[in-house]
């Protein structure tokens, strides 16, 4: 596989050479929709977004974690957790994508 | 504590996106938006990995190929191998979701 990791420059530099947008306004669009997905979670609310997918928040109540290493029990705290799910459109284009490149190697 | 009221939708976070950038068409920002969102997905489609800093990171992972079972008839079904998108919350984030905790 290809293996390389984008990150917000390069979402940015996707915005910059199809919109044409300057390269700093670009970053903080880019910025700005990062925080808007992340405000949204943190009032606790759903953020669908067709064609890509959906974030919600999961409330995890205590439960009993064990140190793997030393094999003791102690508590896990109720804590709000992130899941994110893919819309089918992503599933297919990653799959169709990835099993292409494998096919060719 | 938790509202589960109407999620936020793609077109709303346009909507407020636009209202803070008024120098932009709206037009323009529900392309920029899916411009984002569609570069993520091609990265992940040939391989590469997307990692947000404080946000999170997407991932793809791979499932072999196996031997399924209808869990009706106990039938043997062959699953093909499959890629998973998969996200990581990243640390800022997790740690902002648990602030009132």
């Amino acid at each position: 596989m290809g293996g390389k990791t984008l990150t917000r420059a390069d979402l940015a530099e996707a915005v910059v050479e199809q919109i044409g947008l300057p390269r700093n306004e670009s970053q903080e669009l880019v910025e700005l929709v990062l925080a808007e997905i992340s405000n949204a979670l943190a009032d606790g609310e759903q953020v669908k977004l067709s064609s890509f997918g959906s974030f919600g928040i999961r409330a995890k109540g205590q439960r009993i974690g064990r140190n793997p290493k030393t094999g003791q029990e102690v508590p896990i705290t109720p804590r709000r957790v992130l899941v994110f799910r893919p819309s089918n459109i992503m599933k297919g284009r990653i799959n169709a994508g990835l099993s292409r490149r494998k096919a060719a190697e | 504590m938790l509202k589960w009221g109407t999620p936020v939708i793609k077109s709303e976070l346009i909507q407020k996106i636009a209202a803070g950038n008024p120098h932009l068409f709206h037009r323009d920002v529900e392309r920029i938006v899916n411009v984002i969102f569609d570069e993520i997905i091609a990265a992940l489609a040939r391989g590469d990995r997307v990692e947000l800093r404080g946000f999170g990171a997407f991932t793809v992972k791979h499932r072999a190929p196996r031997i399924g079972r209808n869990p009706r008839t106990g039938a043997a079904v062959p699953v093909d191998e499959k890629f998973v998108p998969f996200f990581k919350t990243g640390k800022e984030l997790r740690e902002r979701l648990n602030a009132d905790a």
